[in-house]
């Protein structure tokens, strides 16, 4: 049993080290516009947001609408403090080059993006924590709401911008290695995402593996239960939702890396509502069910379906049928099955172990051996 | 206060004028109850005579109307009616308590008062010894940082360890990697104690543990709960129904009706009171 | 008097949306009193209205456009029902949400798809579009008739759940799902009928709503809809005069919000949810709502 997960560990590091040098070969020879690119990016950032949103509705059992409003105070932490002095004045161009007269490294501005989120994640979970699940639900919708409003108010212009556009901070392209001409040499651009995002999914599934991961579970399963064994419901809840929320503000921040431009607009509940359904069509409870429903999801709206929107699908030629919003219909009627006659998803509450697949290939080649022989 | 508690003798748990109101209806009338050091003492009384509410009373799940519950010595819960309770309230003693003391259930458990639950209560997509695992959470030394980057590779090797020693003498140890909800009745009723164990009580709460099992099941079971009241030293109060567990295993008897206490004595002392006969069976018109 | 006539114009608007807040989550409170469902589609179905009306009215005549809307309307909510609840009858509460959501979403991008993504112009009713005046401050004439329209609505509910036998079984099966099915109550047919009733006073309350308003949008019914189950969860849900009253207290709140100028503008929406969470916190069943306490 022991060995079986040194092992297990070991291969699936392998898995991810191939991942990373894959991305990082991928990236060298195929041209930068590549729709796979633009898959890879924003899925590996759907990727982190889902796997926070699943620590809380999966692990913890709390039905909490706010990642859209933690992903927005992520971003606007981002390109507020990373908006380079020089561009202050042209982006801030109604409120006199804004109060901020610094920039910030962006390693430490992503990390303050995660702060900012859980701090306010820490605040609100005071009063809305208390609450049963679908008031939960509604009340942390209400707080990204109001989280929004008050980034659109232009009395904190000088520091959000209002409602304009925030941009000219650092994208993913400020990863790519250039010369002194500013050619690029080594692309980084999808790389570094996904060593961030990486390295994020890696301290949620060693905190999933704990001793609190365990009391998550058992909040989840049964509170009564779980408090008559020790655990306090406030501080745990709590504690899930402020880190969900830290690594959600982190993902904002990489949203608003990939986008270039924030607009507090585009926060809106229906970006919750996608990473709530990226989190159901993984399986609720699953990371890596989160992390391929991530990709396969972007993948879906932003590559395989896109000729249901522009006139021709699967070579059938259609365009009075397939027109701008057709993909989005066809989606939506994909994930209403889903959650209808497969309601536990891809993985259901199981992980994708390397240790799995490594089995599942050597039954099949046991399989052939043993038919070879009859 | 408390010195005079404790010079009394050796006593773990006491209720004072416990009682708890919901609406208009009184579910505990003015209980008053004690349990010594070592004991093994019954609560038993018609269904719906209030001793889950007890219960949970004492165990912090719901906050008692007016009265006080004692754990060596300390008062860990304390309330008088308040608010809209003030006029509504029809019991008894009313003004004699000032104080409020009111703790969640988990503090209650950590200072080793340890419950099960009438209807089993179990992490049911967890394995028998992760359920038994939860419950070393609260006593292991680590916070969240330490947890999540295995800084606590001791503490969390520590656990295991005594989870699986636990489960060994709980006879539970080969079913380790079942799921719980899997269990045979029985099974998850023992799994259930066990779990309570492993919160390391010294006071433990017992409902309705014999709930469900057949004459044979039973009778291991009172084996079994004095086995472990001497094995851990515990004290424990349980509510049972089973007469037989009752009268083989506890040394004192409380019994309830429509929330008031009715009789109180040694098991022989109870089985010969009208009262708890008539509790029981009914009155005989004209008998 | 300054102060009246300047006020007034916001507080007569305040009461008509705070009417058409009521009639929408009357459909909220009664579900969740019902199934303790949140939904989330019910704001959807309020904006799918509002779309039927647009195309209707383009094809025939309003008189004949008027019922056709609500007809559909109903039979829409009446559809989502079956299809994306019912057979989730008996798993956990969360699955049941998550496929409201989904519903929304689906309707959502139905209506980008047929609208294709434009903004659709919503036609004007002729005599609840007139302008007319009161106390001197001049407002629609959907404005008076709103309010009144939502009493007679409400008295007529509260009656039907009053005194007939559907009514009845409605009431048993918001106080115990189970029992009542024991009872030999057909849940199937009273979960119909409030749904039905639910998306008849959405699609009246869409009519009015958007008569206000020039166009209409994929995404116009989820601000109205998410404000009216604020206000259902302010009244205590469940609760129908908690609803009502609820829904008044938003729609007159926000637009004396609204009158402080421009910069409030923004937050006449966040209100609502401060609102919310204040009742949340300092009442958590709402106004009218009923305590219950968990079983251990």
């Amino acid at each position: 049993m022991k060995t079986n997960n040194k092992k297990n560990s070991l291969l699936t590091i392998f898995i991810l080290i191939g991942v990373f040098v894959l991305v990082f070969v991928l990236e060298q020879i195929l041209p930068a516009n590549a729709m796979l690119f633009t898959v890879l990016q924003k899925g590996v950032i759907y990727a982190l947001v889902a796997v926070s949103m699943n620590l809380l509705n999966g692990f913890t059992g709390l039905f909490s609408l706010g990642q859209a409003g933690f992903m927005l105070i992520g971003a606007y932490c981002y390109g507020i403090f990373t908006i380079p002095v020089l561009e202050r004045a042209s982006v801030y161009q109604y409120f006199d080059g804004g109060i901020i007269k610094f920039a910030l490294p962006v390693p430490i501005a992503l990390i303050l993006a995660g702060l900012a989120a859980a701090v306010f994640a820490a605040l609100i979970g005071i009063p809305v924590l208390r609450l049963k699940s679908d008031y939960l639900a509604i009340a942390t919708l209400g707080f990204a709401e109001i989280i929004r409003a008050i980034f659109q108010w232009d009395k904190l212009g000088p520091v959000t911008n209002g409602s304009n556009l925030l941009r000219k901070f650092p994208s993913f392209n400020d990863f790519n290695i250039t010369d002194a001409n500013g050619a690029v040499i080594i692309r980084m651009s999808t790389l570094v995402p996904f060593i961030i995002v990486g390295i994020c999914v890696l301290i949620i599934v060693l905190l999933i593996n704990s001793s609190y991961g365990r009391a998550f579970k058992a909040i989840r399963d049964d509170e009564v239960a779980a408090e008559a064994m020790g655990i306090n419901l406030f501080k745990h809840k709590e504690m899930s939702f402020v880190i969900s929320s830290f690594f959600a503000g982190v993902g904002g921040a990489l949203l608003a890396m990939y986008q270039m431009t924030i607009q507090a607009s585009a926060f809106k509940s229906n970006m919750t509502y996608e990473i709530l359904l990226v989190v159901v069509i993984g399986g609720i409870g699953s990371v890596t069910g989160s992390c391929i429903g991530s990709f396969l999801f972007i993948a879906c709206s932003e590559w395989w379906l896109r000729g249901l929107d522009s006139g021709t699908f699967l070579g059938i030629n259609a365009p009075v049928i397939f027109r701008s919003g057709f993909r989005k219909v066809v989606f939506a009627v994909i994930i209403m099955a889903i959650v209808l006659f497969y309601r536990k998803g891809l993985m259901g509450e199981n992980e994708f172990s390397a240790y799995g697949i490594r089995n599942f290939f050597l039954r099949i080649f046991n399989k052939k051996k043993g038919e070879a022989k009859k | 206060m408390s010195e005079e508690t404790k010079s009394t003798n050796n006593c773990v748990l006491k209720l004072e004028d416990l009682t708890m109101q919901f609406g208009g209806v009184i579910a505990v009338n003015d209980l008053n109850l004690e349990v010594n050091q070592g004991e093994i003492v019954a609560l038993i009384g018609p269904n719906g005579a209030g001793k889950t509410t007890a219960f949970n009373c004492i165990t912090g799940v719901y906050e008692p109307t007016n009265g006080k519950v004692t754990y060596l010595g300390n008062t860990i819960v304390e309330n008088h009616p308040q608010g809209k309770m003030k006029k509504l309230y029809t019991g008894e003693n009313d003004g004699k308590y000032s104080n409020v003391v009111s703790q969640t259930p988990d503090k209650i458990t950590k200072i080793g008062i340890a419950r099960t639950f009438q209807n089993i209560r179990l992490f049911k997509s967890m394995t028998v010894f992760e359920n038994v695992l939860i419950a070393k959470h609260l006593h292991m030394k680590q916070n969240v940082f330490s947890a999540t980057f295995r800084i606590n590779r001791a503490e969390e090797k520590r656990a295991r360890m005594e989870t699986e020693s636990l489960l060994e003498e709980q006879g539970l140890l080969h079913l380790r990697d079942e799921l719980a909800a899997g269990l045979p009745y029985g099974l998850q009723r023992r799994l259930e104690i066990a779990r309570a164990l492993a919160t390391s009580p010294k006071l433990l709460l017992l409902d309705e543990p014999a709930a469900g099992m057949n004459p044979q099941e039973t009778q291991e079971l009172s084996d079994f709960i004095k086995q472990i009241r001497d094995k851990y030293n515990l004290t424990i109060l349980m509510i049972e129904h089973h007469m037989d567990l009752v009268m083989y295993i506890s040394e004192r008897i409380y019994v309830l009706d429509f929330g008031k206490l009715i009789a109180t004595g040694t098991p022989a002392e109870i089985q010969n009171n009208q009262r708890v006969i008539e509790a029981y069976l009914g009155v005989a018109e004209d008998a | 008097m300054d102060l009246i006539s300047k006020y007034l114009p916001y507080i007569l608007a305040g009461i008509s949306v705070g009417g058409q807040y009521a009639l929408i989550a009357i459909g909220y409170t009664m579900v969740y009193g019902i199934l303790r469902l949140i939904n989330f589609a019910h704001g959807d179905i309020f904006m799918a209205a509002g779309l039927i009306m647009i195309y209707l009215a383009a094809t025939m005549p309003l008189a004949i456009a008027l019922p056709f809307v609500i007809i559909i309307t109903v039979f829409i909510g009446f559809a989502v029902e079956r299809v994306a609840y019912k057979p989730l009858r008996t798993a956990p509460r969360m699955s049941v949400m998550i496929s409201a959501i989904g519903v929304s979403y689906l309707i959502q991008n139905l209506a980008l798809y047929v609208t294709g993504g434009l903004a659709k112009t919503y036609p004007s009713i002729p005599w609840i579009s007139d302008t007319i005046k009161i106390f001197g401050s001049t407002t629609k004439r959907v404005t008076v008739i709103t309010p009144i329209l939502t009493v007679v609505l409400i008295a007529a509910l509260v009656l039907l759940i009053k005194t007939t036998k559907i009514g009845m079984a409605m009431r048993a099966v918001s106080k115990d799902f189970d029992t009542s099915q024991l009872m030999g109550i057909k849940i199937n047919t009273v979960i119909s009928v409030t749904f039905i009733i639910g998306t008849f006073l959405a699609a009246v309350g869409s009519l009015l709503y958007f008569s206000n308003y020039t166009a209409i949008v994929p995404t116009s019914g989820a601000m109205p809809g998410l404000k009216a189950f604020v206000a259902a969860v302010f009244g205590g849900i469940g609760s129908i005069p908690g609803a009502v009253i609820g829904a008044f207290i938003i729609g007159i709140c926000e637009n004396i919000i609204k009158s402080g100028g421009s910069s409030w503008t923004t937050f006449s929406d966040a209100f609502t949810f401060v609102l919310l969470i204040v009742i949340l916190f300092v009442k958590p069943t709402g106004l009218f709502g009923e305590k219950a306490t968990d079983k251990v």
